[in-house]
């Protein structure tokens, strides 16, 4: 397994400014050989969705720490299959209790992170879900 | 140190030998490591034992919990439970809505309304919020950045409409712009139209309500982001001073204005670091002032402070053990001398938290206040070898990272090319790593953890789910019986305004907001002038 030439968008849906665990995530990927695009704060889903098709990406990761996540995961992904990229992967990072991840896997999530999972173990999971 | 398989504890913690920061501690300290001429006396300057001569013991710090979700009905309701409960100010979460310029039913507060905060779009749910509380004898911070100008004049509307003389008000707004563009992300305008708001409403403070501090410098969102003790502290004097110097560039006297600027901070776990961060910031804050600006009032020269115990050094594992971890942080504010402090409840790291918790983290800075002791006496740390010595170390640590942007090309500059963020975007990684390796403990997190039910913490706190819902309804109410034809000449005024930087934009919008303007309304017309800030996402 390896991230080597996978192509992957971190977006901030919604309003929130907590960026550090996109950075660090979107600093890791880099490093560890991921092409990636860092959308910046404040971004809708539909631009999320769009930027994701436009630059022809695997996968998807949304960090959200506003407690808004239900809703931004389940509109990013009804964007992404209504512009036909029903293949494209999300994750979700951010502050998600363990009570909502199994709405956010029904709404086609293919993993979560909580910020005490070590970086090496992200990026782990992040290439199974992508092999 | 020991390497882990996936998902499980490490065990046998090393003990450290040097402080988060980086500073290196000896294991003896003694006399001939302290420079005696840097003590000084309490409430002298430079205020490196305090501002005050008698410590707490002729005030006590006040006791001021962040508080706000859902409906102006039900945060109103959770003040007056703090109230009853002894909490001695109010400090008003707001929704994201509020703070980044969007009415509840925008598109872009899909999904945001009440969450964080309290929805505040108008002066009919400010009015709510306020019920029942006395204004002339409480004090309200307001943790708002974008859009403090407009909340600050919100809160003047509902003074006057409650019969409340401003000059009694007091109390804070946060109005920090230029750590959001770093840290915590709630910008709208760019930076130069910004610094302008900052300035109006300081100067429209000064003298339309002298008693309450316009703006709270703050570091604590940028050491929340990564930034070292050190850091914290030179960031948030740097953009301190740049505020400053536009004050002064308005024509504003710093003799004068300095008297009402205050701080804000983030206490995390090393006890000491804290307290020396809070000596030598209040004593470098002093310095600079006289020293570059010639400022001789004593009030201009004192650094006062709030913080907050807690944020990023609380843990979503074993959440109950951030009881402790709160106390500790209580404690090192106190003995850093602050002049107001909210301690977090146990569940904050991750949810909004339940009336039980948020008794607890007041009752821990009660118990600190009443039955510890440490209030007795002024700066009871000082004169001890380590932190004297240590307060002298963090502040020369400190006076680089002032240097180290000012030789960058300032302020504004660093934030515009991305600098600052990419500096703290580096350090939150180092620290995340050292976490993840070991280096750093983490009890309950990455050693001592529990077999099963690590993340137990009790009672859960739901939102109510139609409070979005609610909300909105009341802005259409709003909207529909308010004197329409009023409310566009007076955004019309507003807008024409916003084009005259040496007209003061305050009164307009304690006009717009008796109307019922509402602070999307607001910040669409602002935006028109004044575009918005293009965030540089490069690292």
């Amino acid at each position: 397994m390896s991230l080597k030439s996978k192509r992957i968008l971190i977006g901030k849906p919604g309003l929130d400014g907590h960026d550090v665990g996109a950075k660090i995530i979107a600093l890791s990927l880099r490093d560890a050989g991921a092409e990636v695009i860092y959308t910046g704060l404040r971004k809708t889903p539909e631009f999320i969705a769009r930027a994701a098709v436009d630059e022809d990406v695997d996968a998807v990761g949304l960090s959200i720490l506003s407690g808004s996540h239900k809703e931004l995961v389940k509109a990013t992904r009804e964007h992404l299959d209504k512009f036909g990229a029903e293949d494209i992967r999300i994750f979700v990072g951010g502050t998600i209790p363990e009570h909502d991840f199994a709405e956010l896997k029904k709404h086609g999530v293919a993993a979560i992170f909580t910020s005490e999972m070590s970086i090496a173990d992200v990026l782990d999971k992040i290439s199974e879900i992508l092999t | 140190m020991s390497k882990k398989s996936k998902g499980e504890a490490l065990s046998n913690p090393q003990m450290q030998t040097h402080i988060p920061t980086g500073i290196e501690v000896p294991g003896v300290l003694g006399p001939e490591m302290v420079n005696d001429e840097n003590i000084g006396e309490p409430g002298q300057y430079p205020y490196t034992r305090g501002i005050h001569k008698d410590g707490y013991r002729g005030r006590l710090w006040t006791i001021r919990q962040y508080s706000g979700f859902s409906t102006a009905e039900e945060t109103n309701e959770r003040y007056r439970f703090l109230l009853e409960k002894g909490s001695t100010g109010l400090s008003v979460a707001l929704d994201l809505p509020t703070q980044c310029g969007y009415d509840p039913d925008d598109v872009m507060a899909t999904g945001e309304v009440g969450k964080v905060g309290v929805s505040i779009s108008n002066l009919a749910e400010a009015e709510i919020l306020f019920n029942d509380i006395d204004l002339s004898e409480i004090s309200t911070s307001f943790t708002i950045n974008g859009t403090a100008a407009i909340i600050y004049a919100m809160y003047l509307a509902v003074a006057d409409k409650k019969g409340i003389s401003r000059e009694v008000l007091t109390g804070t707004i946060q109005n920090d712009i230029l750590k959001e563009y770093v840290a915590r992300g709630t910008w709208i305008f760019p930076v130069k139209p910004s610094m302008r708001l900052v300035a109006d409403s300081i100067m429209y403070a000064n003298n339309e309500t002298p008693r309450f501090n316009p703006i709270s410098i703050a570091g604590a969102h940028v050491r929340d982001a990564g930034a070292t003790a050190e850091e914290e502290m030179g960031y948030t004097l740097a953009n301190g001073l740049a505020y400053v110097d536009e004050l002064i560039k308005r024509g504003a006297d710093p003799n004068k204005f300095a008297r009402r600027l205050s701080f804000f901070f983030y206490v995390h776990m090393d006890l000491f670091e804290e307290v020396s961060k809070f000596r030598a910031g209040r004593r470098i804050w002093a310095k600079l002032l006289k020293e570059r600006y010639g400022v001789t009032d004593p009030k201009a020269l004192m650094f006062r402070f709030g913080v907050v115990c807690g944020g990023s050094s609380l843990t979503a594992a074993q959440p109950y053990n951030n009881i402790s971890r709160v106390a500790i942080e209580n404690m090192a504010a106190v003995l850093g001398g602050a002049q107001s402090i909210f301690t977090c409840a146990y569940d904050e790291a991750f949810q909004i938290p339940t009336e039980f918790s948020a008794e607890i983290a007041l009752r821990t800075q009660q118990i600190v206040a009443y039955e510890s002791g440490v209030a007795k006496t002024v700066d009871p740390l000082g004169g001890s070898y380590y932190v004297e010595w240590l307060t002298d170390q963090m502040a020369d640590g400190i006076m680089d990272v002032i240097k180290d942007i000012e030789n960058y090309g300032g302020v504004e500059k660093a934030i515009e090319d991305g600098y600052t963020q990419s500096r703290i975007a580096e350090q939150a990684r180092a620290r995340k790593l050292r976490k993840d390796r070991g280096e750093d403990v983490v009890v309950g997190e990455n050693y001592f953890r529990k077999d099963k039910d690590n993340n137990e913490y009790g009672e859960e706190f739901t939102l109510d789910a139609n409070a979005s819902e609610k909300i909105k309804e009341k802005l259409q109410f709003t909207r529909e019986n308010r004197d329409e034809e009023q409310v566009q000449k007076l955004l019309d005024k507003l807008e024409e305004v916003a084009g005259k930087d040496d007209e003061n934009i305050m009164p307009y919008l304690v006009d717009c907001c008796h109307a019922y303007v509402t602070v999307g309304e607001m910040v669409a017309r602002l935006k028109r002038q004044w575009g918005e800030f293009r965030e540089p996402v490069g690292f």
